[in-house]
């Protein structure tokens, strides 16, 4: 992102950016949430600013900021990008998403970090998967050795960590 | 109390050994984790918070002393080896150290690097043990709507003055604002934007947002442009040391990085970047070797390398005396000190010196120790910054998730973390700073009770905002701060990529 600093005195003239109206369109979106949340709240404050006060203010901001991003996005005003491979994020995420899963099914900090390791490390692009889980096998046991046991931070419990 | 016997009375404390064997694993682990690619000084704080977690206060505030000078000396190590530094502040380094790298001159690069951070980093600390008496003094008259004109003031500059775009900026702080407002309301005991899950009632914790935006953030943000990158690490070849003509063109940028840096750290605007590039501008300015620029100048290196150690230590000016964290390194330490229930100000100083100036002390120490401790280990140091892509990020996911489930162990908060992931990454990719989110984060819910304060003092009258004179100055300030970068579009336009 260094060179971005030279792009900008470029005329960024590329039409309208879609991705920038959809940033804009989350923002009102958010304020909008933030209204809806702020009207429930029944607070009785006899001097100054009840609860709901400053949700509304930010919403308010949230609201400007809607319509300036919508208006650089409108011409075309915006940091030119690159094309992105998609996969690899999605693998990442799928790595974390099973994490979670493991965890929330009671099956223990080392086999979930075994995971979440192995799929990383394909989404970077390594084909060795059978190698990365042994890795993320025994990083994660350091880990829980060191953290749970020296340190005496509780991690999630399953069948594996049972045994250490 | 006396400023020296306060400070003698830190170095007891900081020198006691359990103490000082806090600052070495901090200095060893803040470098060890801040070497790595990609990792700023900041992330590094937050990623070590779990080590902490069981120690006292005191050993977890010097332990996080030595983390915090660690990672710095870290990225700079990392922007000098493979030119990719891991915040703004090291960008300047950049420039002339990893051409210094490929000149075969990594080694002395280094070592002025370490040497300008020790001595300017030890300047900047006895400026801090000196200034900040003077400023507590101040900081016991603020009322509460002086505290919130602050807040304001610190709102605008860290968001809109300096960033590339005052607009992106303010959107940043704003999602910050909206995540310091879920949870229970403090004076009201009303839930706002909860939704009913009773995980959401305690608020967004400041690391898992933290962490989700920097590390997993970065991680999604790297892997979606794999192919787009190609680092190659500079092998430090040659000696290490500095030769005598080193030392001669060293000094004085040194010094003068030390007068750019304190200061402008001190400021409550924030940003190690403005002193680390007027530093390096300034020694372009000033060299005799003119030519050297572009091709590895050694003041180049030295200079911004020292203006960056003596601005984080001017950081912690405002952060101590007034609990205003100017960058996300900083947010970061105040989340430190808020694990334990320490919020830092007038009050702590007051309170708890024990604590303030062991910590004050201890800044002397792990600066000590990044001086012995990191030239013998350069080469440890480049042997991690081999480790391949895949099971760097994959490890830094590793890491991130267990501080996660180690502070909160509940499928919510893990939601959160990737949530925060997916956000992080959505800002790097439409170039959002990430930094105001989590200044707004902690700021925000602060700057709410101070407002709210303020207005129940005055039975609900606004007028209370101005007619305090220094909350009326710091306003007008903030409204400047606010307004000037959309007229003057060429001002600071130093590139803000933090993270």
């Amino acid at each position: 992102m260094t060179d971005s600093g030279a792009q900008e005195t470029k005329p960024a003239r590329r039409g309208v950016d879609r991705a920038s109206v959809a940033i804009a369109a989350s923002l009102a979106a958010l304020a909008l949430v933030l209204v809806i949340d702020a009207m429930r709240i029944q607070a009785n404050v006899t001097y100054g600013m009840g609860p709901e006060a400053i949700p509304l203010v930010i919403a308010a901001g949230l609201g400007v900021l809607a319509i300036g991003n919508l208006v650089n996005a409108l011409r075309g005003d915006y940091p030119e990008r690159e094309d992105m491979d998609f996969r690899p994020v999605g693998l990442v995420l799928g790595g974390l998403a099973a994490m979670i899963a493991i965890l929330d099914f009671g099956g223990g900090f080392i086999p979930a970090m075994t995971v979440l390791f192995a799929a990383t490390a394909t989404a970077f692009g390594r084909r060795a998967i059978l190698t990365d889980l042994v890795i993320g096998l025994v990083i994660g046991t350091i880990i829980y050795v060191v953290f749970s046991r020296l340190l005496t931070l509780s991690l999630p419990m399953g069948p594996i960590e049972r045994l250490l | 109390m006396d400023t020296f016997a306060a400070l003698a009375h830190g170095m007891a404390v900081a020198l006691q050994p359990m103490n000082l064997m806090f600052a070495l694993i901090g200095v060893f682990l803040g470098t060890a984790v801040g070497v790595l690619p990609g990792i700023g000084p900041a992330l590094t704080v937050a990623l070590l918070l779990p080590v902490t977690y069981k120690l006292d206060p005191g050993g977890s505030l010097i332990m996080f002393a030595g983390i915090y000078y660690g990672g710095m000396y870290g990225g700079s190590t990392t922007a000098i080896l493979i030119n990719t530094p891991g915040e703004s502040a090291s960008m300047a380094t950049a420039l002339e150290g990893y051409k210094m790298a490929r000149a075969g001159r990594g080694g002395p690069a280094l070592a002025t690097a370490a040497i300008g951070s020790f001595v300017a980093g030890t300047l900047a600390t006895i400026g801090l043990a000196f200034v900040a008496p003077y400023l507590v003094d101040i900081a016991v008259k603020f009322g509460p709507e002086d505290y919130f004109a602050l807040m304001v003031v610190a709102f605008v500059t860290v968001s809109a003055t300096f960033g590339d775009s005052p607009v992106r900026g303010l959107t940043s702080l704003f999602i910050g604002l909206t995540l310091g407002l879920v949870g229970i309301d403090k004076l009201t005991g009303q839930p706002r934007l909860a939704f009913g899950v009773p995980e959401l009632l305690d608020g967004v914790e400041v690391t898992t947002l933290a962490v989700g935006l920097f590390a997993v953030g970065e991680a999604l943000y790297v892997v979606s442009r794999r192919h787009h990158t190609e680092e190659k690490i500079e092998a430090v070849r040659g000696s290490l040391w500095m030769t005598r003509e080193d030392w001669k063109r060293s000094w004085k940028p040194w010094l003068r990085g030390f007068c750019f840096g304190f200061p402008i750290g001190a400021l409550p605007a924030g940003g190690a970047e403005i002193p680390t590039f007027l530093s390096y501008s300034t020694e372009r300015r000033l060299t005799k070797h003119p030519e050297d620029f572009g091709k590895g100048a050694i003041e180049g290196v030295a200079g911004p390398e020292a203006a960056n150690n003596a601005s984080a230590a001017g950081t912690l000016v405002p952060l101590l005396t007034l609990g205003l964290p100017t960058s996300a390194t900083a947010a970061m330490m105040l989340a430190g000190f808020q694990q334990y229930g320490l919020n830092p100000g007038p009050l702590l100083f007051a309170e708890r010196p024990d604590l303030v100036w062991g910590l004050i002390a201890s800044l002397f120490i792990a600066n000590m120790m990044l001086l012995v401790l990191n030239l013998p280990l350069v080469g440890l140091w480049v042997r991690l910054l081999a480790i391949p892509q895949a099971w760097l990020y994959a490890g830094i996911l590793v890491f991130a998730t267990m501080g996660t489930i180690a502070a909160k162990p509940s499928v919510v908060e893990l939601t959160m973390l990737t949530g925060f992931g997916v956000l992080g990454f959505l800002m790097r990719r439409y170039d959002f700073p990430i930094a105001p989110v989590v200044v707004g984060l902690i700021l925000g819910p602060i700057a709410e009770s101070q407002l709210r304060r303020a207005l129940s003092i005055s039975l609900g009258d606004p007028m209370t905002l101005v007619q305090s004179p220094i909350s009326a100055t710091l306003l007008v300030i903030a409204f400047i701060a606010l307004v000037a970068p959309f007229f003057l579009k060429n001002m600071g336009r130093f590139k803000a990529t933090e993270d």
